[in-house]
């Protein structure tokens, strides 16, 4: 769980370091280079399937898991918990769900075109012009609302997960689990507003 | 003092239980929790004509009253323990709550602890983790030369932090998954950390740990309210100490020969 969390934290940073050379007023040179080196390495072909195992471990374990702590608890408080604690390590299993559901919507818009599954939309050049699809939907403000709300429930799933990593570990110790703790609400709020600008750049900035 | 009780009343572990709600006054703010239980029950013994609903008396553990044998566990408005902290419930005064104040009771909530009747569960599963390892493989006799085993202090302090466990199971009360985490943490690194521990240290957190599954327990998700609950302040360290522990005895222990 937390092996295969790890992985796709990292991940998430190298996601984020290649949208943001959509930010780049080169009409997505820099961004579909990068988007076909990434599609076309082979070290980069071998990483994309231990990132889909971690994404399937990750996603599964969570859900078995889950379901063992609801079995460990057969009848439940009439007065839920008050225990002071981190609200959303609470609800990990929905922000998790939440983030799944929106995950599909995404491969339907980038990954499954790049595969052939889904036909590349009008306007788009081919299959590999990721720069125009992202154009084409950050356009439409529906896609981008869902877009922001979900880029905010990733964030407070990441904002557990960090510090939840290196606990389960075991690493927690006086010295650096407050460091740690800091770093991982850094993390949580360098990767949701890094992702956010895309849109808001595209809604409001951009001109083609 | 005058308070609302709703108390969880179940006959045995098949039959349907349902809250009962008593209405108590005349209590002293300076008594315990348990004791305004006493005389809640001494009423209903009494038949007194002070309690609406007759009955047979709440079942609750306890045993020293004085908050080490960790017995007494009582699930109360939404806390184990009660609304104060660092305290077990025998140690919880009736001033923590308003004159007048409406105070739900309900047993500790969890596969593991099998209810026995009204607030009264099967804590077993704790002591069955504790055979599993909680021990350490010394011929006993005359007390051993005191300082023929150095241990350092500040190792010392740990484990004894550790060792403040009194094994209530409020933790597991507590924690939204049914955990026994912290537990099972603080037993196993209040011996780790002592050189009279090492020797089993890695036997002993792949037993437990098995153990601790294999009773019911949910998994822990690191939401930590059972550090918050904890009566005696166990932190989560300790469950961090286990999981680094767990993972190199799985990486590092021999087989073991038949």
């Amino acid at each position: 769980m937390a092996l295969a969390g790890i992985f796709l934290l990292v991940f998430l940073l190298v996601h984020l370091g290649i949208n943001l050379f959509l930010l780049r007023n080169d009409g997505g040179e820099w961004f579909n280079l990068a988007a076909g080196f990434m599609s076309s390495n082979y070290l980069v072909k071998i990483f994309e399937i231990f990132l889909f195992a971690a994404f399937v471990f990750h996603i599964l374990i969570g859900i078995i898991l889950k379901i063992q702590n609801w079995m460990a608890r057969p009848k439940g408080y009439a007065v839920s918990g008050k225990a002071k604690t981190s609200f959303f390590s609470r609800y990990m299993i929905w922000t998790g769900l939440t983030i799944f559901v929106v995950l599909i919507l995404h491969f339907v818009n980038f990954y499954f075109v790049k595969l052939g599954l889904v036909d590349v939309p009008a306007g788009v050049a081919d299959k590999h012009d990721f720069f125009t699809m992202a154009v084409l939907l950050f356009s439409d403000k529906m896609y981008v609302i869902i877009y922001l709300v979900w880029l905010v429930i990733l964030g407070l799933h990441l904002y557990h997960a960090f510090q939840s990593v290196f606990q389960t570990f075991g690493f927690n110790h006086n010295k650096y689990t407050k460091g740690l703790k800091t770093l991982g609400a850094f993390y949580a709020i360098i990767v949701t507003i890094g992702f956010m600008i895309l849109p808001v750049y595209f809604q409001f900035f951009f001109q083609p | 003092m005058k308070f609302t009780l709703k108390i969880w009343r179940q006959e045995d572990a098949k039959s349907k239980g349902k809250f009962v709600t008593y209405k108590i006054d005349n209590i002293s703010s300076d008594s315990s929790f348990l004791e305004m239980l006493d005389q809640l029950n001494q009423r209903l013994i009494n038949n007194d004509d002070s309690i609406s609903v007759p009955g047979c008396p709440v079942h609750f553990d306890h045993d020293c009253r004085e908050g080490i044998c960790g017995m007494c566990g009582l699930y109360i408005n939404g806390r184990p323990h009660g609304p104060d902290s660092a305290v077990t419930t025998c140690q919880l005064h009736m001033r923590k709550f308003k004159d007048g104040a409406t105070i739900v009771i309900e047993p500790w909530r969890s596969k593991a602890f099998p209810l026995i009747r009204d607030l009264v569960v099967d804590r077993t599963a704790l002591d069955t983790i504790i055979q599993a390892g909680g021990f350490i493989s010394v011929k006993t006799g005359s007390a051993p030369e005191a300082n023929s085993t150095p241990v350092p202090r500040h190792l010392a302090e740990k484990a004894m932090d550790a060792a403040a466990c009194i094994g209530c199971g409020a933790c597991v009360a507590a924690c939204p998954n049914g955990s026994a985490m912290l537990f099972v943490g603080a037993k196993v690194a209040h011996m780790a950390y002592l050189p009279q521990g090492k020797p089993e240290a890695m036997r002993r957190v792949q037993n437990m740990v098995k153990v601790m599954d294999d009773c019911g327990f949910g998994n822990c998700s690191n939401v930590y309210a059972c550090e918050y609950e904890c009566p005696k302040e166990v932190n989560v360290t300790h469950i961090a100490k286990m999981n680094r522990d767990f993972l190199m005895a799985n990486l590092m222990s021999e087989k073991e020969s038949a």
